[in-house]
């Protein structure tokens, strides 16, 4: 793992090593590795089933992994529920968002942690942090803060449920597919957003399916393959024919799994 | 590449006033109103009695019931359940005030009692939808059949004349046109309303009904909302049932079936959603008022009692087929 480890940018914010995963007799992370730093995108790549959403969700707390090093700051810190990670200031966007459609931008992106004056809400103060948290991602999509969400088109709501895990000072963002049912100038709109999230100083990590989205707004690429950690390289020095071999076959010339590694995991 | 924006295309102009009245959705929002005032214009023609300061201060004070009711059902309704014990746990919670008042108990703690009965049933009918996982219509129809039976048992079948001078000037007496039993609905009308839209609570409400899954995922308790909900209903209901022994003098254990469905039929034409997720205060409590005025026209231009509820019926569904035009 450690060998494969060509980006070494600095300190990762996020670090983790060796971690397994089991539901009962399926074992499905196998001594899996991922770094994420500050500033960059790390993408998260892998088939269905190599283990990327088990892996987000025991990042998460969602999960608890087996075992494991999870180093975040570089201190070991123990993740077994979404407040601890929510606490540490990592935030995961779900693919299916998480938005009530019912209520507009502001109520959805302070939803369960209103500001209150009193015992009432805290509208105006609300509304002027939304809209700082929106300009400050460069977003101008949105005509109004007090729209409905279920008036917005699937760009826009992406943008909302982005820009909720970045209101609380989170440090760390993880991305679950954001374009998947995107069109063109929507997933443009999504993948410069993402870009805009990184250079703002988070850490992301973005897991996609698209290689040309990966390559374009990605600092590094992890490709897990059957539940290991194939390999994690800088993206500048990738192809989408390797990462493509890595993500198929667990190895790519001298990179990935050991032959034997690869083999076994198939058989 | 931070400097660059996306640009939103630009907005569509908005809507002339002409276009909007031939939009549907603009009279399934404002059905309620646009009822009422309707309704107004053929009872005063057809009578000429019915917009007097006396009609007029009797329909007010016949819709106060109705609208603690309904407003009460617009918090269950907008999680996407139904309450429909409301009319039987107020019938329940007069009898308790009657017994009390019975036992020689001091006014302010009859009342009590009935809010505190309200209450609790209220409370249990949440927890059993809550925590139970039985649908909300079992739960409340069955509650609604206790809450009957309790009324029965405790009053022995018998009504319970309760003489109160206080309580006789509170439902009679008030400030010029508005009986006081009219003012207290509005009271808690404006009281729910600031809690449904400007409280956590309320927009947790509103996010549990719209989309569960969603207000979960935000570590919203659905259950605690639910059990929140069915609480504030049970309350009104017992307060109602003081304004029931107010109203007739006495608490009666019979039951009151039509009340329940005037209360449904008084949210839905005040466009709230059945499916949850999407009410409003004003709503039920013009459409609590356009039940009431449409029972209190037909009486007077004569209209047979036995046409009312069919009267209801219709203005009810029609109502929910207009609904389907809400965006």
């Amino acid at each position: 793992m450690t060998e494969n480890t060509q980006n070494a940018g600095g300190e990762p914010i996020l670090s983790l090593r060796g971690i397994n995963k089991s539901f009962g007799a399926v074992h499905v992370l196998k001594d899996v590795g991922l770094d994420a730093w500050a500033g960059k995108v790390t993408a998260l790549v892998g088939d269905n089933g190599a283990g990327k959403s088990t892996f987000v969700k025991g990042i998460a707390g969602i999960y608890a992994f087996d075992s494991g090093e999870y180093r975040f700051e570089g201190k070991t810190v123990t993740v077994n529920h979404p407040k601890q990670s929510a606490a540490l200031g990592i935030e995961v966007v779900y693919q299916d968002l998480a938005l009530c459609d019912n209520l507009d931008v502001v109520q959805n992106m302070f939803l369960g942690r209103e500001m209150r004056s009193g015992l009432t809400l805290n509208e105006t103060a609300m509304e002027r942090r939304a809209q700082e948290t929106l300009a400050g991602l460069s977003v101008r999509t949105l005509k109004s803060v007090r729209q409905k969400v279920s008036s917005l088109s699937g760009g826009q709501r992406q943008t909302v449920a982005i820009a909720k895990s970045v209101l609380w000072n989170s440090k760390l963002v993880i991305l679950d597919e954001p374009t998947a049912a995107l069109g063109v100038a929507q997933t443009e709109q999504v993948l410069q957003l993402v870009r805009r999230l990184a250079d703002n100083g988070l850490a992301v990590i973005l897991i996609s399916h698209n290689m040309n989205d990966v390559l374009r707004v990605a600092d590094s690429v992890c490709a897990l393959y059957l539940g290991r950690t194939a390999a994690q390289i800088d993206a500048r020095s990738t192809s989408t024919t390797q990462i493509v071999e890595l993500i198929t076959s667990g190895r790519s010339g001298d990179l990935g799994l050991p032959p034997a590694l690869a083999q076994e995991a198939v058989a | 590449m931070t400097a660059t924006t996306v640009e939103a295309p630009p907005a569509p102009p908005a809507p002339a006033r002409s276009q909007r009245l031939r939009d549907p959705a603009f009279w399934a929002d404002w059905a309620a109103l646009v009822g009422l005032i309707g309704l107004t214009i053929v009872f005063q023609a057809l009578n000429s009695t019915f917009l007097s300061y006396g009609n007029v201060q009797s329909i007010l004070v016949a819709a106060a019931i109705l609208i603690i009711l309904s407003i009460g059902q617009t918090f269950t309704i907008a999680t996407g359940g139904i309450d429909l014990s409301v009319a039987s746990v107020m019938t329940f919670a007069a009898c308790a005030f009657g017994w009390a008042f019975t036992q020689g108990w001091a006014l302010p703690l009859c009342m009590v009692l009935a809010v505190v009965t309200g209450l609790v049933f209220g409370a249990v009918n949440g927890a059993l939808i809550a925590k139970g996982r039985i649908p909300d219509f079992v739960v409340t129809l069955g509650s609604l059949s206790a809450a009957s039976g309790l009324a029965l048992i405790l009053a022995d079948g018998k009504p319970t004349t309760v003489i109160s001078p206080f309580l006789l000037k509170f439902s009679t007496r008030g400030i010029g046109l508005f009986g006081w039993t009219f003012l207290l609905a509005v009271v808690i009308a404006v009281i729910t309303h600031v809690v449904l839209f400007n409280t956590r609570f309320g927009t947790h409400v509103l996010a549990a009904g719209g989309s569960p899954e969603a207000a979960t995922a935000t570590g919203i308790s659905t259950a605690r909302i639910k059990i929140a909900v069915y609480t504030v209903s049970g309350v009104l209901a017992g307060l109602s049932g003081i304004l029931l022994v107010a109203r007739i003098g006495a608490s009666s254990p019979a039951a009151d079936t039509t009340m329940t469905l005037n209360t449904v039929a008084a949210v839905v034409l005040g466009g709230v959603s059945l499916l949850g997720g999407r009410a409003t205060i004003v709503g039920p409590v013009l459409g609590a008022l356009v039940l009431t005025v449409l029972v209190n026209g037909l009486t007077l231009v004569g209209v047979s009692q036995f046409y009312q509820p069919l009267a209801v019926g219709i203005v009810v569904v029609l109502a929910a087929l207009l609904m389907r035009f809400q965006k």
